[in-house]
């Protein structure tokens, strides 16, 4: 199809590799760039708390963000080196220690970059002019007149006369304050905006890097805990004689049974020695009932966003459709498990914990062990993988009970059961959409209700005069008690991989029922600029032929917004007959995340979210049944392998007059709904529940 | 049963005196210090565990330390002791990781995969791999860094 003219006008080819970089113009970027930047707001106005500079120029940059993978040391490195005049070489991250770094309320929600950012700029910018103060007042030249580059300070009118960062502030505090210095203008970044080397690169392919189970204390133990059968079961009794027999130690405090060894494996070995009783509950429900479950027990359903008149619209629609879509309990399954080192001495207690939230743990943490938060220390080294799931930490508190109560260092790293039954699962949700079109093909109506996966992104983006969106319970809590059987929570892009799933097949549904290309019938109900801008960038890479679906090659498209970054994906998939399965062989995706500060960085997520979101769109669903967590181990629990990967093109539309928003989710979220309608468009059945394993698929073929 | 076991660890000897059906992984990172090779699973299901015994890559969570005796075992801290091997420097240079954890196993598996076959295709890159996972999703990039490290070591 024609791109749009903006598209084709002001599109400039910057750089190839992996994927396209498209560049818009930067006008009008000057003048709103220090307005948008609330100056650290939420975090230290001290500049002191997020750098520091040594006597050689090196400079020390603390964030209370954590480094789980997508890239966070490189990207705040590259902020603070731009805003500051120096090289990024020259920085060196700590990052997620309570003792050391600004409070931070956690690494999730795509927001390092969004909420941080900012304040870390503002800081920098800040210590720059106050060292350039002070060396002009050094060089004794007018400020206005020096130049710096890399930390290095100099006067034209002076040649040979110069004096660094490190020289000025000989590693000490910077004493000097002031206020409302603006920060750098984007059009002059030349750090941020551009690929840069990982930060964490050296230390992770020489096995360096240290994850929180990785930290050897003097006389540390290895805690293995009794846990129960399934969620909602009695402790009855235990005996763990055999276990001290065997050289154990055994901790026990009410109905937490723990045994402790010096190695980890003879400590498992110990615990497989303990005789537990628990008492099972009652049949509840399964992964099948589920869903009749939630829909039972649902808080009632509240509003998430309404326009126009329901009853207008139903007058106006010539046809009505009606469909319900299923997502299931996916699991967060990073390769590292939850894990922690925990040390308590003269009322003082170090916790060493893979947590996307150092902070609040060490809040959670202090209230368990009775000491006051101050006297705890979290240190979030590496953490192997958070996707949200490692928010929570119940790990590091277990670890921190057991090292005051033996005086002892205590190391606990969840085996992979573990992980799987005390997962904060992301929740099975059901979809409800009654939608209208007019006899010329439009959308006159949509009513849509969603039940356990939370409202964001339920109330729909697309051009259309009446409709409503209605959400009942969801991942974030204050759901009634049973609703979901065990705790759910943050999963990447919470809520929106089920919301766009759900709004993005049903469009596929209406465009068909219109007789429309999908993409063509998207188009004619957007006047969002930037989701046009996305769409037209993925269709025109993607060389997408307007068809009616199914046209039988196996194409699908599918757009949405997660943390206002948009995100537009194709895929072409190729569907076995026989087997049922199907095979992703294309995926091309665009995101305009704003201003990228770093578009590898950026590309890296983007596939990162490809790849991890083709596992709960073809396989991953959590079974259970009546509590008990049937998932235990990567032999059921099927996630994204080499051969699953499809070629992946990636577009980073730059959007540098709009502040950097969140870049961790965006394609993740179009994923379900693309192979969904790439599946129908290849083989003409439409699947409306996740994953879409080959029995569901063989299933649909069949009924056709 | 407890006995002395000793094996060529990293290119030097070395020696345990443990119970000899301990998996490797544990003897390796609570015995030995060698934190660089990580547990994921303990079923051999994905990997992370992955070092290199006589040439063949193994998953050292379910490898008894008394299979090592007498044998070459090199985990990731002895891979490159005199400067990046190229699997290291390729998987640098294409960011082929996040979170990193999985890191050390994809990299030796890749190495015994290039000791065999050291012109691999794409194709049998992502086979021989096929069991290694990789949850933040940067496959296509470790096969990128993989086949690089192939031409590149020539």
């Amino acid at each position: 199809m024609k791109p749009a003219d903006g598209l084709s006008r002001r599109e400039l080819l910057l750089s190839a590799g992996p994927g396209l970089f498209l560049c818009f113009g930067v006008d009008s970027l000057a003048a709103q760039e220090p307005a948008r930047l609330p100056a650290r707001q939420g975090y230290p106005t001290d500049l002191n708390a997020y750098l520091r500079i040594a006597p050689d120029g090196r400079v020390t940059c603390f964030a209370g963000k954590v480094e789980l993978g997508q890239g966070a040391m490189t990207v705040l490195a590259q902020i603070l080196a731009e805003e500051l005049d120096v090289a990024y070489d020259s920085v060196d991250m700590v990052l997620g220690d309570t003792g050391l770094c600004p409070y931070d309320m956690g690494t999730f929600g795509s927001m390092n970059v969004r909420n941080f950012g900012p304040a870390l700029r503002s800081a920098g910018a800040e210590a720059k002019a106050i060292l350039l103060q002070m060396a002009g007042e050094q060089l004794q030249a007018p400020v206005a007149r020096l130049q710096v580059k890399a930390g290095v300070v100099t006067d034209p009118n002076a040649p040979g006369k110069s004096v660094t960062f490190g020289q000025l502030v000989q590693g000490k505090r910077i004493e000097r304050h002031m206020e409302g210095v603006a920060v750098k203008p984007v059009a002059a970044y030349t750090i941020a905006g551009h690929a840069a080397p990982r930060k964490d690169a050296l230390d992770k392919v020489t096995g360096k890097a240290q994850y929180a189970g990785d930290f050897a204390l003097p006389g540390m133990l290895h805690a293995r805990l009794v846990r129960p059968p399934a969620h909602g079961a009695k402790f009855l009794d235990a005996d763990t004689s055999a276990a001290e027999k065997a050289g154990a130690r055994v901790i026990r405090d009410g109905e937490t049974i723990a045994v402790l060894h010096e190695r980890p494996d003879l400590a498992d070995r110990a615990l497989g020695l303990v005789k537990a009783r628990f008492e099972r509950p009652a049949p509840t429900m399964d992964d099948k009932t589920i869903f009749d479950h939630l829909l039972k027990t649902a808080p009632p359903l509240r509003d998430a966003g309404s326009s126009g008149d329901l009853a207008e619209g139903e007058k106006a629609a010539a046809a009505i459709v009606e469909e319900t879509y299923l997502n299931s309990y996916v699991a967060h399954a990073p390769m590292e498990t939850h894990s922690a080192t925990a040390m308590v001495e003269n009322g003082r207690a170090t916790v060493w914990a893979s947590t996307q939230a150092p902070f609040s743990l060490r809040q959670q943490v202090a209230q368990a062990i009775g000491l006051a938060p101050q006297n705890v220390r979290v240190i979030a080294s590496y953490v192997g993988g958070g996707f949200g799931g490692k928010s929570a930490g119940a790990q590091a508190i277990e670890a921190a009970r057991l090292a005051k109560a033996t005086g002892k260092p205590v190391q606990v790293v969840w085996n992979r059961a573990e992980e799987f039954f005390y997962d904060t699962f992301r929740p099975a949700a059901v979809v409800k959409i009654r939608s209208g079109l007019t006899s010329a093909g439009k959308i006159a109506l949509w009513d849509y209700k969603v039940w356990g996966a939370g409202e964001r992104e339920a109330k729909s983006y697309y051009d259309i005069p009446h409709q409503r969106a209605l959400s009942a319970g969801g991942w974030q809590g204050g759901n009634p008690d049973g609703m979901h059987p065990f705790a759910v929570g943050p999963w990447r892009a919470p809520s929106v991989n089920t919301n766009t799933f759900a709004r993005e097949s049903h469009m596929d549904t209406l465009a068909a029922k219109a007789g429309v290309d999908p993409l063509e019938f998207r188009l004619r109900h957007l006047s969002d600029t930037r989701m046009r801008r996305v769409l037209e960038a993925v269709a025109k890479q993607f060389a997408w032929k307007a068809a009616k679906a199914p046209s039988g090659r196996g194409a699908g498209v599918a757009c949405g917004i997660y943390s206002d970054a948009c995100a537009a994906t194709m895929a072409e998939v190729a569907v076995d007959p026989k087997t049922g399965h199907v095979r992703v062989k294309r995926v091309v995706s665009a995101v305009d995340v704003g201003l990228a500060i770093n578009p590898d960085g950026l590309r890296q997520q983007m596939e990162g979210c490809i790849a991890m979101g083709l596992g709960y769109t073809l396989t991953e669903e959590v079974r259970f049944k009546d509590g008990e967590v049937l998932d235990r181990n990567f032999d059921s629990y099927q996630i994204p392998r080499f051969s699953w990967m499809p070629k992946i093109e990636t577009i980073v539309i730059d959007n540098p007059g709009m502040a950097a928003v969140g870049a961790g989710e965006p394609p993740i979220i179009t994923m379900g709904a693309v192979i969904a309608n790439a599946i129908h468009d290849a083989a003409g059945v439409r699947l409306r529940q996740l994953p879409m394993t080959p029995a569901r698929v063989l299933e649909a073929l069949k009924k056709g | 049963m407890e006995r002395t076991i000793s094996f060529t660890l990293n290119g030097k000897p070395a020696s345990v005196t443990v119970e000899d059906d301990r998996m490797l992984l544990w003897v390796l990172r609570s015995d030995l210090g060698l934190t660089g090779t990580k547990f994921g699973c303990g079923e051999a299901l994905c990997g992370a565990c992955t070092v290199i015994v006589n040439r063949q890559a193994v998953r050292s969570c379910s490898v008894p330390i008394k299979d090592v005796a007498g044998k070459h075992v090199m985990t990731i801290e002895g891979l490159g002791q005199s400067g990046l091997h190229a699997i290291q420097a390729a998987f640098v240079k294409h960011h082929a990781f996040q979170c990193g954890y999985c890191t050390p196993g994809m990299i030796l598996n890749a190495y015994a995969l290039l000791l065999k076959t050291p012109k691999p295709t794409a194709g049998q890159i992502a086979q021989h791999m096929e069991d290694n996972l990789c949850r933040c999703g940067a496959h296509t990039r470790i096969v990128d860094a993989i086949e690089e490290a192939a031409g590149g070591a020539r």
